[in-house]
């Protein structure tokens, strides 16, 4: 090889760089352009109050689906999310209705219980070796059912919630709702944890080659089970501010979350076989999608497209990371070709 | 150099068995300071099982380890690491995803303040570590894509990284060129002048006298001997790893070749082949010879209908077969034995009869349901044929060795009694043993009357095995030689474009 050919490779790599860090970039420009294209139908779309609500909607799956990458990185799957986030609402809100538990303890509590199904999936994908997918799509079953079984056909009602506490779901800080706010703490640190810190790393090794991870001694099954409980704590975390935004509970909240908080992820450029993909992609993934269901509702088309054009979004984001993949690979190809 | 230095590391007695297939027996070796210490034996000898046994990824059932004198479990490959030991492992083991840089610091990257991964003094070691192996790689491009070589220097740059006392190197040439192992030569000699001792598996025994000190040979799971270099010759270490006086490497009966089976005409494929003319009869081995590169697979696989060509025919049997239609091929009785087994000739997780049914099922099916009892007596058949050694049927093939892995895919074709038989590098990788028997097999299917065409890039190979040697060059035919005509120096002018002799 000569000085040209390393001249040649590091292009190769700017032009992919590029194009990677584009698939942010591009979520964002959708995400502006449907806005845009929107605010012309119906000019109450860009106020600060529907900017706010488009905000807040979107919080709640961009955290879960900053825990969903997490486990989806380590070619797992996490789909007991939204049973997790409904039980931890609930059982958040009982406590407040009958225990009258400080405002603070709440968000504790939710991330505990949270914590303790994430627990429960990590430990048997990882000790026991069933494929997450059953296994969280039990959880998921297990947790809908243990919810049922402790609301009992309550409710829990917005009186029954301290006020500093529903506050989180409503109020603002400098124009941004809280809600907002926290969810983009956690994404900053969760992004920049998983790029910067050795285990994290390690969490993206797993999911890109098993068996390599395994011979570099990684300690596959740690890793994958605080990957679990990591989501677990989240969508308990989710559970809180979900009773905060909503201000009432009963056994239904959270249902279906599960499957937008992956599109979410994938739409945002996670692999789902694992390996790749950024928090802050899934947390704008999750914007987006929001985005689109809002703008739906502004230019009165019926809901019932809602769901067909987030699953064409998804298809779209899953052909795209195909035609992406392919090319990258022809390229470096082609590029060792002519140096070889 | 002390001439006895200290024992770095010593096996002892190591057994290791996976139900019914003994994988180890008897692994014994000792590795010495400043010494670099040649492991031979044939496929299924036991050499990658002992050195998973020493990289901690297996634990012994039986023996000893010691490390400097100590004896020592390893608990996994993280216990094996600390211990100073590092390996080359046959197959690369690289993350896709990551960075090259990454791929080589993985849980041991470079930190800087607030234990933060510090990505450009992390890319910059990388870079250095390159340096020293004179290859270019980018640190920061992603490990997709790398080609075997490519992929197998980031492997070593991974192990030069560790610092390792003890290196472990499984085959670590069999994809690099010839300036690139000179140079892992000469990283060699600067670990050992460092005091690291190293383990080198190689089925070059060329390479082997090149650079160790010392050599241990394996047979069938159990150490066989340990001598010093000097005291031993190719011949020796032969008998030693077979067992027995190898007859011949090379077993060529004489035949005379009938009816022509291929005919090809023109074939042409823009960029890649060029007006490929020549034919193969029945009962000859016809070998497309050549540098890599030159465009052999790919013109095995435009007869075989996986590419599609631009111009010209083929005909089988007189009538010509449609243009990228493999099926069409394989019911002209064609059979294609592709290079590389893992990906293309073997579902590596499928058990060994259900591999070898795979391309006989519309034989074995009767209204679209496969018969597991004529799968199993179909693959029980073929596998005492090609005498292939395995512990029962059902265990997935990824279980066998590499030569034994080639009987399979060869006994997968062969059970269509194929009329012609492609097949791409046929011992690539495959022990000495295991090849000569291949060879004995090629010669006696063409001996019973079928077409074979052999693409080889090992000269001995093509220069024993072939009736008939075409060679190419940049996608063009540079000479068509008979037997006779083919020397080692014919064929390599033609294959360098030094035509001038031709």
């Amino acid at each position: 090889m000569t000085a040209g050919a390393i001249g040649r490779e590091i292009d190769g790599r700017s032009w992919l760089v590029g194009l990677l860090r584009a698939r942010e970039i591009g979520i964002v420009l959708l995400i502006a352009i449907v806005v845009i294209v929107t605010s012309v139908h119906n000019s109450h779309f860009l106020t600060a109050n529907s900017v706010q609500q488009l905000l807040s909607g979107a919080a709640i799956v961009a955290l879960l689906g900053v825990g969903e990458t997490l486990v989806l990185v380590t070619r797992n799957v996490d789909l007991s999310v939204g049973s997790v986030l409904g039980l931890s609402a609930y059982v958040v809100g009982d406590l407040f209705k009958h225990e009258h538990i400080p405002v603070w303890s709440g968000f504790v509590i939710g991330i505990a219980v949270g914590m303790v199904c994430g627990a429960v999936n990590g430990l048997i994908v990882t000790a026991l070796r069933v494929p997450s997918l059953v296994v969280t799509l039990g959880m998921l079953y297990v947790v809908r059912g243990v919810d049922s079984k402790i609301v009992n056909g309550n409710r829990i009602d917005p009186d029954a919630i301290p006020n500093s506490f529903t506050a989180v779901g409503y109020k603002n800080i400098l124009g941004v709702p809280w809600l907002a706010v926290i969810v983009a703490i956690v994404v900053v640190v969760v992004g920049f944890v998983m790029r910067s810190m050795r285990s994290s790393r390690e969490l993206y090794a797993i999911g890109s080659n098993p068996d390599a991870a395994a011979l570099a001694g990684i300690p596959i099954g740690r890793r994958v089970f605080s990957a679990f409980v990591v989501s677990g704590g989240l969508a308990g975390l989710g559970g809180a501010l979900f009773l905060a935004l909503h201000a009432q509970i009963d056994n239904s909240g959270g249902t279906g979350y599960e499957l937008t908080v992956v599109a979410a992820a994938v739409v945002g450029g996670v692999a789902i076989f694992g390996g790749s993909g950024s928090v802050v992609g899934a947390a704008l993934g999750a914007l987006l999608l929001n985005t689109v269901s809002q703008a739906l509702v502004a230019s009165r088309v019926s809901s019932f497209w809602n769901d067909a054009i987030a699953g064409g979004l998804l298809l779209c984001a899953i052909a795209f990371d195909r035609w992406l993949s392919l090319r990258v690979t022809r390229s470096l190809l082609s590029a060792e070709r002519s140096t070889a | 150099m002390a001439d006895v230095a200290a024992p770095r590391l010593e096996l002892e007695q190591a057994v290791k068995h996976f139900g019914a297939v003994h994988a180890l027996d008897d692994g014994s070796i000792t590795l010495r300071a400043g010494e670099a210490h040649a492991l031979l034996g044939e496929n299924g000898a036991g050499k990658s099982t002992l050195v998973k046994i020493l990289g901690g990824v297996y634990r012994p059932d039986a023996g000893v380890l010691r490390i400097d004198g100590e004896a020592t479990d390893f608990s996994g490959p993280a216990a094996s690491r600390d211990a100073g030991v590092s390996i080359i492992f046959q197959e690369p083991s690289l993350f896709p995803d990551l960075s090259v840089a990454e791929n080589i610091f993985m849980g041991r990257q470079p930190l800087a303040a607030g234990r933060r991964i510090d990505r450009r003094r992390m890319e910059r070691e990388a870079h250095s570590i390159f340096d020293s192996l004179g290859v270019h790689i980018d640190p920061a491009r992603p490990a997709r894509g790398l080609s075997v070589a490519d992929q197998q220097l980031v492997e070593i740059a991974k192990a030069l990284s560790l610092n390792a006392r003890v290196l472990v190197m499984d085959e670590p040439t069999a994809a690099l060129t010839n300036v690139e192992v000179q140079r892992l030569f000469d990283v060699i000699v600067t670990l050992r002048e460092r005091g690291a001792a190293v383990l080198f598996i190689s089925h070059r025994l060329e390479e082997v006298f090149a650079c160790c000190q010392r050599v241990t040979i394996m047979r069938d799971g159990r150490f066989v001997r340990t001598a010093p270099i000097e005291d031993v010759t190719i011949d020796d270490i032969i008998r030693s790893m077979v067992g027995r006086d190898l007859e011949t490497l090379f077993p060529k009966s004489e035949t005379t070749p009938k009816d022509v089976v291929l005919e090809v005409e023109g074939l042409s494929s823009v960029g890649v082949f060029d007006d490929i003319s020549f034919t193969v009869r029945r009962g000859e081995i016809v070998a497309l010879a050549g540098l890599v590169g030159a465009g052999r697979t790919e013109v095995a696989r435009a007869i075989f209908g996986i590419d599609r060509y631009g111009a010209g025919s083929v005909r089988v049997g007189g009538r010509e077969l449609p243009n990228g239609r493999p099926k069409a091929a394989m019911a002209a009785g064609v059979a294609l034995v592709p290079e590389d087994r893992r990906q293309q000739g073997l579902v590596m997780d499928m058990s060994i009869d259900q591999n070898v049914a795979l391309a006989s099922l519309s034989r074995l099916s009767a209204l679209g349901l496969i018969r597991h009892s004529s799968e199993r007596r179909l693959a029980t058949t073929w596998a005492e044929k090609l005498q292939v050694k395995y512990g029962r049927m059902r265990n997935t093939v990824s279980t066998l060795s590499g030569g034994n892995q080639q009987k399979v895919v060869l006994g997968k074709w062969l059970a269509r009694e194929p009329q012609l038989l492609i097949i791409d590098e046929p011992t690539r990788g495959i022990d000495v043993g295991t090849k000569a028997e291949v060879h004995r097999l090629l010669d006696g299917l063409v001996a019973g009357g079928m077409a074979v065409l052999m693409i080889s890039s090992e000269l001995p190979e093509v220069l024993g095995m072939a009736d008939r040697v075409i060679v190419l060059r940049e996608g063009r035919v540079t000479a068509q030689l008979a037997r006779a005509e083919a020397t080692e120096d014919a064929v390599m002018r033609a294959a360098t474009g030094q035509v001038a002799a031709a």
